[in-house]
C-alpha cells in the first residue's frame, strides 16, 4: 500500500496516535494553528486545554509520574514556550518521561526576531535530556519516534520538539517508523554479572546493613523486586522524598523517609551503617546532605543506577552496578538464592536492636491540644478518610513534608511531587494529570495557601473537564518553609514570608462552580474530610482551606550542609 | 591536572552547543575546544582541553557521554598519544628584529609564511607547551597577534577512536 500524502500538522497527530497518546494537555497559539486544526478532526487522544502552559507540562508530567507512560503536552511558540520552561525543569530534575512539541515561527522568519519567536531549542537545551528543531517534513514523524524513544528509555527525562509553523502545512508521505536505532545513545539495561556477585556478599556479611532507594526504583517499577529483596534478605530500608511507595511505608522493615526531614532512626542508620546498599537514588543534598560527615563512618557502598553519570559523583561508590533497576534486583536476588544457605541473618541483630532504640525515640510525636489545627493532624486524618489509598500531589513547602511525613505510601506512583527542583505550583496540576489518568481514584492534592496561589488558575480547567479533585490547602497565612528557615537561621526576621491579602477560598472556589470549605477548628477537620470525601461529592471539586497553626514547623531538621546525625528534633515539654 | 578529550558526536546544528553548554552549566573548565567534521561528514570530532581532578574529569567523561548526540568519548591523558596545536603568529621584523626571530623560529622548527616589510607571519605547530614556550622565547614587545587552534590529539599506536559499524 503507497503511504498517505498528508500535511506536517497531520503528520505530527498521528504520530502521537501511533504512540498510543491518550492525552494532550496543551494551549493554542498562532504556531501551532495547523496542529490544532488537525487535533479538532481527530478523535484518538483528547486534548485537555489547559489555563496557563506551565499547567499543561504539570499535567502530562503528573499523567506519567502516576501511569507511567510518557507524558504530552503541547504549547505555542515564544511565550508558549518560555511558559513551559518551569514544566520541563520540573521533570528533568525529578527524570520524568514527557514529550513537549512547541510550536515555532515559520522557517523563513527563524532569527528575525518574528512576532512570538523564541529560541525554543537554545532556552529549554540545559533542562531536557534532549530537543529538536524539526526543519524538513519528512522528518517529523521519525523525530517524534525518537523523542519517545529517548524520553521513555534510559535514565527518562523530557524531551522537546520544536516545529516551525511551515513545516505543518506542507505535506509529506507518512511512514511512522516501527523501530528506532541511534548509534549515539544505547542506555545499559544489564547489571554486570560479576558486579552483583559482589554486592550480594556485602549485603550478606555486613553487621550494619542499610539499604536506601530513591525515585529511580519507583520510574524504574522496581517496587515489587525491591520489596521481595528486602524481605527475603530481611534488611532495615529507608525511602528518599522521590522513592515513597517504592517499599511499602507500612512494612515493619520500613524506617520512614530519610534526609532534611527525615527520621530519626532512618538518618541515624544512614550515618552508621557498614554496607549501603542504593537503589536509583543520588545521594543529593537534601539527602545525605554533607558528604564529608556522611563519609566519616566508614561504609561499602553499592549503587543501582541507570545512569552512569550518577554514580560516584558526590560519593565515592564502591560497588557500582548500572542498570535497569528492576532487572539488577531481579538478578541480586538470583544471585541471594545460590548464596542463601550462607547467610546468617542473626549477625545483624545488635544492628537491628540498635535500629529500634532510635525508632523509639518517636521522632514524629508532635504537640496538639486541640486547640488549633495541627497541619499535621490534617494529613493523618486524610490518610484514614482516604484509607491511605488516594493518589497524593503537593506543592513544594512545609505541607509537601508534612504529607511526605504522615501520609504512609504503600505503593509507589502514588505520591507525586517536585523533588529536584521544588516548585511551587505543582500540586493542582498534577492532580490533574493524575485524576485524568484514573478518573475512579480518589487524588487529593495537599498544599499551602502560597503555592496553590501560584496555579490557581486551574481550577478551571478542572470544571472544564469536571475533575473530583480535593485541594487540602493547610493555611497558616505564612510560606511556611521560608518562615521556618527565617525562625532558624535569620533571627526570627520574617522577609516577606507573610501571605497578605489573602483571597477567601471558599468564595473563589465557588465562582470557579466548585465547593470550597473552611475548617478553622480541630474537632472539625475529620468530618470535613469525610463529607469532601463521600459519595455525594464524589463528583465534584472541593477546595478545603484549613486554618492551621502558624507558627508549626517540620520536625526532624538537619540543618543545610550539616550532617545526617546533626538533626535538631521537636522541642521536648 | 590537564586532560585532552576527544569525542566524535553527530554533526548536527547545536551540537557544539551541547557541549559547551554542558561545560558552563556545571562548571567545569574549558582550556580550548576545537570541532570540525571527520571523513564520515555525518560525524564531527571535537576535541577539548580541560582541567580538574580525577572525580571532575571522570564526571565530564560521564556527562559528555550522557548528551544524546555523543557517540564515543576518549581520554587521551588514558593513555599514550600525541598532541599537536598549531599557532599562527604575527612579530615585529624591523632591522634589529629580523635575525633574531628568525632564529627562535627555526629552533622551534616554525615556517615564516609571510614577510611584510615591517613584519613576519609564523607558522608552528607542536604541543600546546612547545608553543607558549616559543612565544615565551620572543620579546614580549614584538609580538603583535596570535591565534592558535588549541591542542588537537590523537592515541598512539592501536589507541583508536572510531565508530564500530
Amino acid at each position: 500500500m503507497k503511504p498517505e500524502i498528508i500535511t506536517g500538522a497531520e503528520i505530527t497527530i498521528r504520530s502521537l496516535q501511533e504512540e498510543n497518546v491518550e492525552f494532550v494537555f496543551g494551549y493554542p497559539g498562532g504556531a501551532v494553528l495547523n496542529i490544532y486544526d488537525a487535533i479538532h478532526q481527530q478523535t484518538a487522544f483528547k486534548h485537555v486545554l489547559v489555563r496557563h502552559e506551565q499547567a499543561a507540562v504539570h499535567a502530562a508530567d503528573a499523567f506519567s509520574r502516576a501511569t507511567g507512560k510518557v507524558g504530552v503536552a503541547l504549547v505555542t511558540s515564544g511565550p508558549g514556550a518560555t511558559n513551559a520552561v518551569t514544566g520541563i525543569a520540573t521533570a528533568h530534575m525529578d527524570s520524568i518521561p514527557i514529550v513537549i512539541i512547541s510550536g515555532q515561527v515559520p522557517t523563513h522568519a527563524i532569527g528575525s526576531d518574528a512576532f512570538q519567536e523564541c529560541d525554543t531549542v537554545g532556552i529549554t537545551r540545559p533542562c531536557v535530556k534532549h530537543n529538536f528543531l524539526v526543519k524538513d517534513v519528512n522528518k517529523i514523524a521519525s523525530t517524534i519516534k525518537k523523542a519517545f524513544f529517548i524520553a521513555s528509555t534510559g535514565r527518562p527525562g523530557p524531551v522537546l520538539v520544536d516545529i516551525p509553523k511551515d513545516i505543518t502545512s506542507e505535506t509529506a508521505e507518512f511512514i511512522y517508523p516501527k523501530t528506532i536505532e541511534m548509534r549515539s545513545y544505547k542506555p545499559i539495561i544489564k547489571g554486570h554479572s560479576g558486579q552483583i556477585g559482589k554486592a550480594i556478599d556485602l549485603l550478606i556479611n555486613a553487621k550494619q546493613p542499610m539499604v536506601y532507594s530513591g525515585g529511580g526504583a519507583v520510574l524504574g517499577d522496581a517496587a515489587k523486586s525491591l520489596t521481595k529483596l528486602i524481605k527475603k534478605l530481611d534488611l532495615p530500608i529507608t525511602n528518599t522524598l522521590m522513592g515513597l511507595g517504592g517499599f511499602p511505608a507500612s512494612d515493619e522493615n520500613f524506617l520512614g523517609m530519610l534526609g532534611m526531614h527525615g527520621t530519626y532512626q532512618a538518618n541515624m542508620a544512614m550515618q552508621e551503617c557498614d554496607v549501603l546498599l542504593a537503589v536509583g537514588a543520588r545521594f543529593d543534598d537534601r539527602v545525605i546532605s554533607n558528604p564529608e560527615h556522611f563519609l566519616k563512618n566508614p561504609k561499602k557502598i553499592i549503587h543501582i543506577d541507570i545512569d552512569p553519570a550518577s554514580i560516584s559523583k558526590r560519593v565515592k561508590i564502591d560497588i557500582p552496578i548500572v542498570g535497569d533497576v528492576d532487572l539488577v534486583l531481579i538478578d541480586l536476588l538470583k544471585a541471594y538464592q545460590e548464596v542463601e544457605k550462607n547467610h546468617n541473618k542473626k549477625l545483624i541483630s545488635p544492628w537491628m536492636e540498635k535500629i529500634k532504640n532510635w525508632t523509639d525515640t518517636d521522632c514524629m510525636k508532635y504537640k496538639d491540644d486541640g486547640s488549633v489545627i495541627k497541619p499535621q493532624f490534617v494529613v493523618q486524618k486524610l490518610h484514614e478518610v482516604t484509607k491511605g489509598d488516594a493518589f497524593i500531589t503537593s506543592d513544594v513547602g512545609q505541607h509537601q513534608m508534612w504529607a511526605a511525613q504522615y501520609y504512609p505510601f504503600d505503593k509507589p506512583r502514588r505520591w507525586i511531587n517536585s523533588g529536584g527542583l521544588g516548585t511551587m505550583g505543582v500540586g493542582l496540576p498534577y492532580a490533574m494529570g493524575c485524576q485524568l489518568a484514573f478518573p475512579e481514584s480518589q487524588v487529593a492534592c495537599v498544599t499551602g495557601e502560597a503555592s496553590i496561589q501560584m496555579c490557581i488558575q486551574e481550577l478551571s480547567t478542572c470544571k472544564q473537564y469536571n475533575l473530583p479533585i480535593k485541594i487540602i490547602t493547610l493555611n497558616n497565612r505564612y510560606m511556611g518553609m521560608v518562615r521556618q528557615w527565617q525562625e532558624f537561621f535569620y533571627g526570627n526576621r520574617y522577609a516577606e514570608s507573610y501571605v497578605d491579602a489573602l483571597p477567601d477560598f471558599v468564595k473563589l472556589a465557588e465562582s470557579y462552580g466548585h465547593i470550597g470549605m473552611k475548617i478553622e477548628k480541630s474537632s472539625d477537620v475529620e468530618g470535613a474530610l469525610q463529607e469532601a470525601f463521600s459519595p455525594k461529592l464524589k463528583e465534584r471539586l472541593v477546595f478545603m482551606d484549613f486554618i492551621t497553626d502558624q507558627t508549626e514547623n517540620v520536625f526532624p531538621m538537619i540543618p543545610s550542609g550539616k550532617g545526617l546525625s546533626e538533626m535538631i528534633l521537636a522541642k521536648d515539654e | 591536572m590537564r586532560h585532552i578529550i576527544s569525542l566524535l558526536m553527530e554533526n548536527e546544528s547545536g551540537a557544539l552547543s551541547r557541549v559547551s553548554g554542558l561545560f558552563s552549566a556545571r562548571g567545569y573548565n574549558i582550556e580550548s575546544l576545537n570541532v570540525a567534521p571527520t571523513e564520515d561528514p555525518t560525524l564531527s570530532r571535537m576535541t577539548i582541553v580541560t582541567n580538574g581532578s580525577d572525580e571532575v574529569i571522570e564526571q565530564i567523561i560521564k556527562q559528555l557521554n550522557k548528551l544524546i548526540d555523543v557517540v564515543k568519548v576518549l581520554d587521551l591523558n588514558d593513555g599514550r598519544h600525541i598532541e599537536r596545536e598549531l599557532m599562527i603568529v604575527k612579530v615585529k621584523a624591523t632591522n634589529k628584529y629580523r635575525d633574531e626571530v628568525k632564529r627562535i623560529s627555526d629552533t622551534f622548527g616554525g615556517r615564516i609564511i609571510e614577510t611584510a616589510e615591517t613584519t613576519f607571519t609564523i607558522e608552528l605547530t607542536g604541543p600546546s607547551s612547545e608553543l607558549d614556550d616559543y612565544l615565551a622565547s620572543l620579546d614580549k614587545t614584538a609580538i603583535i597577534e596570535t591565534v592558535r587552534t588549541g591542542a588537537l590529539g590523537i592515541g598512539r599506536g592501536d589507541r583508536i577512536l572510531k565508530i564500530q559499524y
